[in-house]
Parts: structure tokens; C-alpha cells; sequence
């Protein structure tokens, strides 16, 4: 595990202390909310609909137990006894009072994290795949590199004031499970003709209110050039990028306005500029990050505990869904749902991550992630600890054999928290989780991924979603627009708009009528939804979607 | 021709807690929506809201919000603010864990 440098906790201390002062002051009243508010957002502290909310950097999604077990702490002491993990892999808490801010805000630190450039139009967290240094199909474990980018990013003197926010996720495998096409900056690892590893580079991807998938601009990056690179494309944006108009102010529409042409020969020359400058300190750098993140110590033992409880359906069936293939054939990664049916999606209670970290510990070499689909990864656990594993989650309701099904749903906050949400997001997909449990279709209908965003900003991915559901006001009700056929893997595919959207109450029922028509039309239960509408078009699926609310109107 | 004006009460965040306040008549901030003062008048709702907006050290982006009469008091005309008044619908957390809404 990357334990953070002396600098690092010195910078990190030194914030806390300043933010301190100006929380002091703001109470006081020395300062206004118009001076304090681009403070607070500087460390991570948003005001939302019913109290402040505090978002913490999780950096490539990687915690240890001491730090699951330090949030858990605060979830008791200054919050509800439960924290928010979210599509960026960071955890927000939803009830912190404002003084408390800089004890929570130290306590962190104690533990190595903080609430810097979680906020404001700087390069954000970076996000990398969550099965990153465990998953079977990886060229590299992307973390070292994503070190890099957030020692580098982090107080950045140029990009503290970019035109917008500007997010970089990474993937060491070429199977992409970070998004990367819908970033500002996606990296997806891959290897050329020689067998070199280096990456494939995407510019411009972005959901929202204009959601594109990003065009690549570096077919084959090497890997020793990557900061100047990256430096490079976020030193252009910061040029040419408009500050005149906040919808048209991210790095899709700077790429996109000036063509992928254009912004690549500006990229090239900048970078062709920046890269003797970089004199192989950042290589340097990246190699002594390397030794941090080696693998950990695998033990071999028998397997026979596994085998025996593949007998066992409850088992087996989680087994089937929250493993995938570790790159040692003994081990497993296992995720750890946070998608209870019924429970709110990401959502873990104090003592949820407590036991956690508490497994993580026994049988996963005290490794933990969070991944941008809202549950939690436990990357390395040997499958002769599964069974035990299994039993510990299941009275703690952290059992759920959902993971990649239709209840392992994303969704944001939502109105029930956020400023921005035009409509509810949580109670939806609560909802559909729970009509699809007591259906008892969820593992006849396979893979489905169902993302919902309470607003166009999209922080619930709907656009990517097999089914992406978006909540709007329409003339003061909520309403719900449905997409179809929606991928965010490396073939990602913005979801097809349905028709008129659909009143709160009536979500659940049309998301069942999109199923159901996908069970009858699909060739054989190994034709995923995501195949049968490829094969067959949005065409069939609004007919069943609208037809049949027609003739229930009627 | 200009919109008809509608009854609205102010109301903001708490510095402190960020919890919903309304500003009542007699110029307190409360936590309950149905004691907020309901104003008729749009010259007068926009001279109270420079009121409030003068009030920095007690509350955090007054507004104008929409509501109407109600048996007990203003009631909330848009959801967005019946989910301010109640709090959030996952946990029985918020206004409504202390009062009946």
C-alpha cells in the first residue's frame, strides 16, 4: 500500500489548519459566505438541500482498514452513522455541522486522506478500475500511474483555475471497468506491436447535459511519456477552453468546437515543448511508487473449503455473480454489495465498515476499494477464505448476490440531498430493486446495469446505462426519461432516448415492461439484454414500452 | 405582460447546522415551514429577501420560494421544497424526525 510522503501529510496538515482559520472566521463573521464559499468548496464542503455535505477523496478508489475503519468513525461521531460512496469513488457525508468540519477534516488526515480538489474547476480525484493489481485480464495495475497523475495534480499551480472540472480515470486492462471514454482525460492500458505497455489515450468524454464519447487522441502513448502528455492536453484546454459560458466550458466542447485535428497538433507541439523539461524525475518517481504498490504476499493453501461450499446454493450464487477472475488462479476478487434490495445504492452503515475492514484484514491482505459503481472490492481474497468470508457479510446485509444484475443499480443522491437534482433518484432505484427481488426474475434476466441521475449533470451515469433512467421537473412534477442500450465498457455507447418520460410511480412498471419484452425476444438465456437490443434495435422495446401504457391509459 | 405574482416565504440554510430555515414575521428564523411568513406582495417579498440577504452570519442563500395557505400555516407548492420541509425520503432523517411531516 502507497503510504503518503512526509510532504504530502505536511500539505495536508497545513490545509486543514488554514481551513480551520477560515471556518473560525466565517462563524465569527469576519467573513461573508461570498468569501467563504469558494473556501469550502476548495475542501470538499458543499451546502445541499438539508445540510452540508463533505466529500472525501478516495484516490483510485484504494483504502486500507485503518481508513475504512477512520470513516466509520466519523459516520458515528459528526454524521447520520453511515457514509455515501460514489460514481467517483470518493464517500460523501450528508450531515456534517460546519464546526465540526475541521475535526472531521483532521481526523482524516490522521489516516492520510483529505477533501482537496474534490471540488472547484481543478483536475479532480482520479478514478482508476477497482479491480486494478487483482483482475485476470490486466497489463498493469494502473494505480502507480494514477499516483502520479494526483501527486502531480494535486496544488498544481497552473490548474487550479481550469475553465471547468476536469476528471481523469484510468484502466490498466484493456477491458475497461473505469469509464474512461466518458472522461476528461481516459487512459486505457494497452500494449503495442513490440509488446510494450503504454496507454491508449481518449480526450473529451464527458456525460451531462452534452454527454459525447471521447474520440482518441494518442493511439499509443508510451507509458514514460504519460505526465507530459497529460500536462500537455490539460495545459491546452486551459487556453483554449471558454470561460465565457459554464455549459460550454469542459474539455468535450473545447475538443469538439475546435475539432479533434486542430486540439491534437496543439497537444503535440505543447508536448513536444513539455517533455525535455520533465528530465525523467517523474520516471523516477514512478518507479519508487511502483515498489509501493507491489503485489501482496499470496499464500497457498488447499482449496477444498471453496469446492465443498459450492455445494451450497446461497453460496454458489454469490459465488456466480460478486467473484471475478484474480490473476492468481487460487484467489478471487470479491465484491461486496452495497446495493441491498431495498437499501439506498452505495450507502454503507458505520458498522458495515467496520466489519469490512475488519475482513479485509483477515482474509484480503488488508486491501479495500471502492468502485464507481457504488460497491466495495475486497481485491484479494484466496477462495479457500470465500466461504468464511460469505459467512461473515451475510448477517451484516452485505451478502446480496447481485453484483453486474438489475438491482446492483447506480444511483446519485438525488433530490433527497442534492441541490442540483431536478427529481429523486435513491427511492427509485429502491424501488426497482425490490420488485425485481420479489419477482424472482433477477438472475433469469443476466446482466443489466440500470443507472439513474436526479438531473442532466449525469453523476449517475444514466447515459451509459443498459437502462439509464433520468429524473426531470417537468412543470413542477417529477418525471422520468427512459434510454436504452446505453455501454460504458471500451465499446461505450450513449443510451437511445425512449419517448415522453414517465411520472415517479410509474418507473418501476416500465422498467419491468422493458424486461420482460427483452425475456420474450431474446434468443436463449446467454443473449444478454445488451445483445438483444444490439440485434434488434430500440424498435421492439418502445413498442412494448409505450403500447402497452397506451392501452393502460385507454 | 408580467407573470402574476404568487405568495412565496423566505428561506435559506442555517450557517451552522445547513439546516432549512424560514423567516417568520416577526423576523426569526424557524424551522418549521408553517410558521414562515407567508408574503402576498412582491414588493414587500423582495425588501424582506434583502432582509434576509443582510442576515450573513445566521444563514447561508436566502431565497424566494413559493408556497400557499395552508390550515396550520404556508405550505410548500413545489416538491423541491415539500422535500426541504420534510427531509430526505431514504432515512427518517431531518425536519422529519423531530417534527410531524
Amino acid at each position: 500500500m502507497y503510504d503518503y510522503t512526509d510532504f504530502d501529510a505536511a500539505f495536508v496538515r497545513e490545509r486543514v489548519a488554514q481551513f480551520s482559520a477560515q471556518v473560525a472566521r466565517r462563524i465569527d463573521g469576519s467573513l461573508t459566505e461570498e468569501e467563504f464559499r469558494p473556501l469550502r468548496l476548495m475542501n470538499g464542503l458543499y451546502l445541499q438541500l438539508h445540510a452540508y455535505m463533505l466529500r472525501i477523496a478516495v484516490p483510485y478508489g484504494t483504502l486500507n482498514p485503518r481508513q475504512m475503519r477512520q470513516l466509520a468513525m466519523i459516520a458515528e461521531t459528526w454524521d447520520r452513522g453511515y457514509g455515501h460512496f460514489t460514481t467517483r469513488q470518493n464517500i460523501q457525508f450528508n450531515w456534517p455541522k460546519l464546526p465540526d468540519v475541521p475535526k472531521i477534516l483532521s481526523a482524516l488526515a490522521d489516516v492520510g486522506m483529505h477533501s482537496i480538489q474534490t471540488s472547484g474547476n481543478t483536475i479532480r480525484n482520479v478514478t482508476a478500475d477497482h479491480f486494478a493489481g487483482a483482475a485476470a485480464d490486466e497489463i498493469e495495475d494502473p494505480r502507480p500511474v494514477a499516483e502520479l497523475l494526483r501527486q502531480w495534480s494535486t496544488d498544481h499551480p497552473e490548474f487550479q483555475f481550469l475553465p471547468r472540472k476536469f476528471k481523469i480515470a484510468v484502466t490498466g486492462s484493456p477491458n475497461d471497468r473505469a469509464v474512461t471514454r466518458a472522461h476528461d482525460i481516459g487512459l486505457r492500458m494497452i500494449r503495442n506491436d513490440r509488446g510494450e505497455p503504454g496507454f491508449e489515450v481518449i480526450v473529451g468524454g464527458g456525460l451531462g447535459r452534452t454527454p459525447m464519447i471521447g474520440p482518441v487522441i494518442r493511439d499509443f502513448l508510451p507509458k514514460a511519456d504519460l505526465l507530459p502528455y497529460c500536462e500537455a492536453i490539460v495545459a491546452t484546454y486551459n487556453m483554449l477552453g471558454r470561460r465565457d459560458n459554464k455549459f460550454k466550458a469542459r474539455i468535450k466542447i473545447t475538443v469538439f468546437e475546435n475539432g479533434l485535428d486542430k486540439f491534437r497538433a496543439l497537444v503535440e507541439e505543447r508536448f513536444q515543448a513539455l517533455r525535455p523539461q520533465f528530465g525523467g524525475a517523474d520516471q523516477a518517481l514512478l518507479a519508487e511508487i511502483e515498489r509501493a504498490f507491489a503485489p501482496p504476499d499470496y499464500v497457498q493453501k488447499p482449496l477444498a473449503p471453496y469446492h465443498a461450499a459450492l455445494t451450497d446454493p446461497v453460496f454458489r450464487a454469490w459465488a456466480d455473480t460478486n467473484l471475478s477472475p484474480h490473476k492468481n488462479p487460487d484467489y478471487a476478487v470479491v465484491s461486496i454489495s452495497l446495493k441491498a434490495h431495498g437499501e439506498t445504492p452505495g450507502n454503507a452503515s458505520a458498522a458495515q465498515m467496520r466489519l469490512m475492514a475488519d475482513l479485509a484484514e483477515t482474509y484480503g491482505h488488508s486491501e479495500l476499494r471502492v468502485s464507481h459503481e457504488q460497491n466495495i472490492i475486497l481485491p484479494h481474497v484466496h477462495r479457500a477464505d470465500l466461504p468464511a468470508l460469505h459467512a461473515a457479510l451475510k448477517p451484516a446485509g452485505l451478502a446480496t448476490a447481485n453484483i453486474g444484475l438489475i438491482s446492483d443499480i447506480i444511483a446519485c443522491p438525488g433530490m433527497d440531498y442534492c441541490t442540483l437534482a431536478t427529481a429523486r433518484a435513491i427511492p427509485v432505484a429502491q424501488e426497482i430493486a425490490q420488485r425485481f427481488d420479489a419477482l424472482k426474475l433477477e438472475h433469469e434476466i443476466g446482466p443489466m446495469k440500470i443507472k439513474i441521475s436526479g438531473c442532466i449533470n449525469a453523476c449517475g451515469h444514466h447515459h451509459v446505462g443498459h437502462i439509464g433512467i433520468l429524473g426531470l421537473d417537468r412543470a413542477g412534477v417529477e418525471n422520468y426519461q427512459i434510454t436504452l442500450g446505453g455501454d460504458g465498457t471500451e465499446d461505450a455507447v450513449l443510451g437511445d432516448k425512449t419517448g415522453p418520460g414517465f411520472a415517479y410511480d410509474e418507473v418501476t412498471d416500465a422498467v419491468e415492461r422493458i424486461v420482460r419484452a427483452y425475456l420474450e425476444m431474446r434468443h436463449d438465456p446467454s443473449e444478454t439484454f445488451l445483445a438483444t437490443y444490439r440485434r434488434l434495435g430500440p424498435a421492439p422495446f418502445k413498442s412494448a414500452l409505450y403500447q402497452e401504457a397506451d392501452a393502460n391509459a385507454a | 405582460m408580467s407573470r402574476k405574482f404568487t405568495p412565496k416565504v423566505v428561506t435559506a440554510n442555517a450557517l451552522l447546522e445547513g439546516d432549512v430555515v424560514y423567516l417568520t414575521a416577526d423576523n426569526r428564523w424557524s424551522r418549521v415551514h408553517s410558521e414562515a411568513e407567508l408574503i402576498e406582495d412582491e414588493a414587500i417579498a423582495e425588501l424582506r429577501l434583502l432582509d434576509a440577504s443582510a442576515r450573513d452570519s445566521e444563514v447561508v442563500g436566502p431565497y424566494l420560494a413559493e408556497a400557499r395557505p395552508g390550515p396550520n400555516g404556508p405550505e410548500p407548492v413545489h416538491f423541491r421544497e415539500a422535500f426541504r420541509a420534510r427531509g430526505p425520503s431514504n432515512y427518517p432523517h431531518g425536519k422529519q424526525e423531530t417534527q410531524n411531516v
